[in-house]
């Protein structure tokens, strides 16, 4: 077998491939997006992105009962939306391998929230696998199958940010096909609300199995070492645990549930204390004391919050304290992200700001919006949630309102809020910012871009027909690059006495099409400057104080030209008219 | 072989992963053990990027414990700031003498301009290479990235083959030359 360098989700679609998948559905979220990137570059997968997770979860149960090996990705918070599915399939069972990919973010490095989708594995009575690193994610993709088809059970296969964006070495191995299975038109088994009663006992008695089958799964394993220190731990905590206290004796779970009941509770009896080395939540920990063992030393000594490290287990496990950084000798200055040099988001968030509305955000790049320069988004919970909101303000008698939504995420969840304040007759004005793309996971494709993932041409949605055809009388489109141009429309939007679309369009600038474009970068002229700082509203990373005036960086400037409509000296211009 | 941590810190957009992907790619072909873990949010939009390489007989955490580092590769000077907490006492640091001023927010404090003589006087072996400057005058800023690989090669015992075909095999075509020259320029920047 070759030995390659992956990364987490790479191994894990490698796995999934070499299983015999052959059809994949899922939307990008961070850490998961790059498991469906990479499947979709195996021939013999048919993969696409689907409009939404739930959309994504109910292809795959239906190609899964149709009789393929399927795979369905999202994150955590995807998982939310395809929660309704997720909770009712297990009642049916699958026919074919059917496995959902499910990526927690500890840490939030690109999430709203924390939270540990073993729980919601428990709630839907699906087993969970999870990898401790690369070489796992490979193999254990091939087993989260045939577990799949043994029990004809969906089963959820957890990774977390490090272990998806973790590169280790893997040994590959070559595709098995999965012959079709034939599905059984039993509406008996699958046309659930009505048999949902006669399911549910054979629900419980496959849970029942699968607590059998965790005490044989090969995936959990005692190694042995000094009898005196015992650790419970999986995925990566685990390896955390081997580099901090490589002399322990650990009980490594890559069923993280159900639990393998007996083992844990003879492993457990051989120590006067046992560590649970697990990160989020102590969903380890508590089961295993609901299984009456005692002397568990778990989240008490390891935190749920944030993402675990190996000096945090060293502490939890030794008392080594964690090191500090240099924050407090010197100024370690924060960097957070910022929106591209000529980001088109730049020209609403500086006329929101300008014009002094309450701003209801959503999920993307756009967030952004809520820091300096602009302070101008005031709230953000979950995708699509914009809209909806900037109805109830208005609800509750605030005029100066506007939702802000990216054009993936109207697609995702923004169009059932604008089809609701439509055929209410609520003034809820909205701004999509239609960049043309995917941007903050990385530029995927989506209903509105014209692509699919595989590569081909799609249909392109066509945003002013369909939100007209939703009831929505006043569609303006603007381009944000021209500030006045956006302000207006704006105004013209909270103006109509209904609901009302702005869709503020041009692409990202990081769409390799933009970036291919003859950009003529802007100047500041020093003579003209009278230093009044209007440029820096724009907060563009080009523009920086050098030699006590604005400089504008040349080679990252792409010449949108917005700090100049700012400029009240006529300072800024192109380089050469400068 | 003892496991060898290099951590490579840098601003979105400077290459900190595709240099830090390179040297895990070469520690693979050099028969190592590696991982490499990568830490990054809304990576693309200028934020602070960091990535860790590990390599050796046999590697565990994806990321080095505080006080372990032997080698941090900075492309920028506060991000070398940021991170040298993880660099073992007398460990190298190699940083590029750039600064991109992070977002003004209300009542920062002025950038850290004694970052480089706060880190010698901390008894870091620190190591100044002007990256971007060899980039820009090899034509390409970006390429300060590889620049920064070659001063590192030079402290590791990985071979010259081994690097010329990493970088054949993961650079496309259209930068290979770019690249293989930042590389030898890097090398050579530490030897003089």
């Amino acid at each position: 077998m070759a030995k390659r360098l992956m990364s987490g989700n790479e191994a894990v679609a490698r796995g999934a491939w070499e299983a015999g998948v052959a059809f994949a559905a899922g939307y990008p979220g961070t850490p998961s997006t790059e498991v469906l990137e990479r499947l979709a570059t195996y021939e013999e997968i048919d993969a696409h992105w689907s409009s939404n997770e739930k959309v994504a979860f109910d292809e795959g149960m239906g190609a899964a009962l149709g009789g393929v090996r399927t795979m369905v990705t999202m994150k955590h918070v995807g998982l939310n939306v395809a929660a309704d599915p997720f909770m009712v399939f297990p009642y049916a069972g699958t026919n074919a391998g059917f496995v959902v990919l499910v990526a927690d973010d500890p840490g939030m490095y690109s999430s709203q929230n924390e939270q540990d989708s073993r729980y919601l594995a428990k709630v839907a009575k699906v087993p969970v696998l999870e990898p401790a690193d690369a070489a796992e994610a490979r193999a254990m993709a091939i087993a989260a199958f045939e577990l799949s088809e043994r029990f004809q059970t969906p089963v959820m296969y957890r990774t977390t940010t490090r272990l998806a964006h973790t590169r280790g070495v893997v040994e590959v191995g070559e595709r098995s096909e999965a012959p079709r299975k034939e599905f059984s038109r039993q509406a008996s088994q699958y046309a659930i609300p009505v048999y949902a009663r006669f399911r549910r006992p054979e629900l419980e008695e496959k849970l029942d199995r699968l607590r059998e089958f965790a005490e044989e799964f090969e995936g959990n394993v005692i190694e042995e070492g000094d009898p005196k220190v015992g650790v419970v731990s999986h995925g990566i905590p685990y390896q955390y645990v081997k580099e901090v206290a490589p002399e322990a004796t650990v009980f490594k779970l890559g069923m993280v549930y159900p639990l393998p009941k007996k083992k844990l509770k003879e492993f457990c009896a051989r120590f006067d204390t046992v560590y649970v080395v697990e990160e989020s939540e102590g969903f380890i920990q508590q089961e295993m004391a609901s299984f009456g063992i005692t002397k568990l030393i778990g989240k008490e000594r390891f935190t749920n919050i944030g993402e675990l490290s190996a000096d945090l287990v060293a502490a939890g496990l030794n008392g080594t304290p964690v090191a500090d950084d240099f924050a407090g000798e010197v100024a370690v200055l924060p960097r957070p992200p910022v929106m591209c040099a000529g980001c088109p988001h730049r020209g609403v968030f500086g006329t929101l700001k300008k014009l002094g509305l309450l701003v209801t955000g959503d999920i993307g790049c756009y967030t952004l919006g809520c820091l300096p320069p602009f302070n101008a988004m005031h709230t953000t919970f979950c995708m699509g949630a914009s809209i909806g909101n900037a109805t109830g303000f208005n609800k509750a008698g605030e005029e100066r309102v506007v939702a802000v939504i990216g054009d993936s995420t109207f697609l995702h969840a923004g169009l059932p809020s604008v089809l609701s304040a439509a055929y209410n007759r609520v003034p809820t004005t909205t701004i999509l910012l239609d960049n043309g793309t995917t941007g903050m996971t990385g530029h995927q494709e989506h209903p509105g871009t014209g692509h699919s993932l595989k590569g081909g041409p799609a249909p392109a949605v066509d945003y002013e027909a369909l939100i007209r055809s939703l009831g929505v009388e006043h569609v303006e489109v603007v381009d944000p690059w021209d500030l006045e141009a956006t302000e207006r429309a704006i105004q013209a939007g909270l103006a109509h006495p209904g609901p009302a679309v702005v869709i503020a369009r041009r692409h990202c600038n990081l769409l390799p099409e933009e970036k291919a474009k003859e950009r003529t970068a802007y100047r500041v002229d020093p003579d003209e400057c009278i230093l009044c700082e209007d440029c820096f509203e724009t907060g563009c990373p080009a523009l920086v104080w050098q030699d006590d005036l604005p400089y504008i960086r040349d080679w990252e400037c792409v010449g949108c030209s917005m700090c100049s409509q700012l400029c009240p000296a006529d300072a800024i211009g192109p380089v050469e008219e400068v | 072989m003892a496991v060898t941590n290099v951590l490579i810190a840098g601003v979105g957009g400077q290459g900190a992963v595709l240099a830090s992907e390179l040297l895990a790619l070469a520690a693979v072909a050099a028969g190592h053990d590696v991982k490499q873990g990568e830490f990054h949010g809304v990576a693309q939009r200028g934020g602070a990027v960091f990535s860790h390489v590990r390599f050796g007989d046999r590697v565990y955490s994806p990321m080095a414990r505080c006080g372990d580092v032997d080698f941090l590769l900075a492309l920028e000077r506060l991000e070398a700031l940021r991170y040298a907490h993880f660099v073992k006492p007398g460990g190298t640091i190699i940083v590029n003498d750039h600064k991109v001023e992070p977002i003004r927010v209300a009542d920062q404090r002025p950038y850290p301009d004694e970052a480089i003589d706060f880190l010698e006087a901390k008894g870091f072996n620190v190591v100044v290479v002007e990256a971007t400057g060899k980039a820009i005058e090899l034509g390409n800023h970006r390429a300060a990235n590889v620049v920064l690989l070659g001063a590192l090669a030079e402290s590791l015992d990985i071979p010259q083959e081994v690097w010329d075909k990493t970088l054949q095999d993961r650079i496309p075509e259209r930068l290979l030359s770019l690249n293989q020259q930042a590389f030898a320029a890097g090398r050579q920047l530490t030897i003089s």
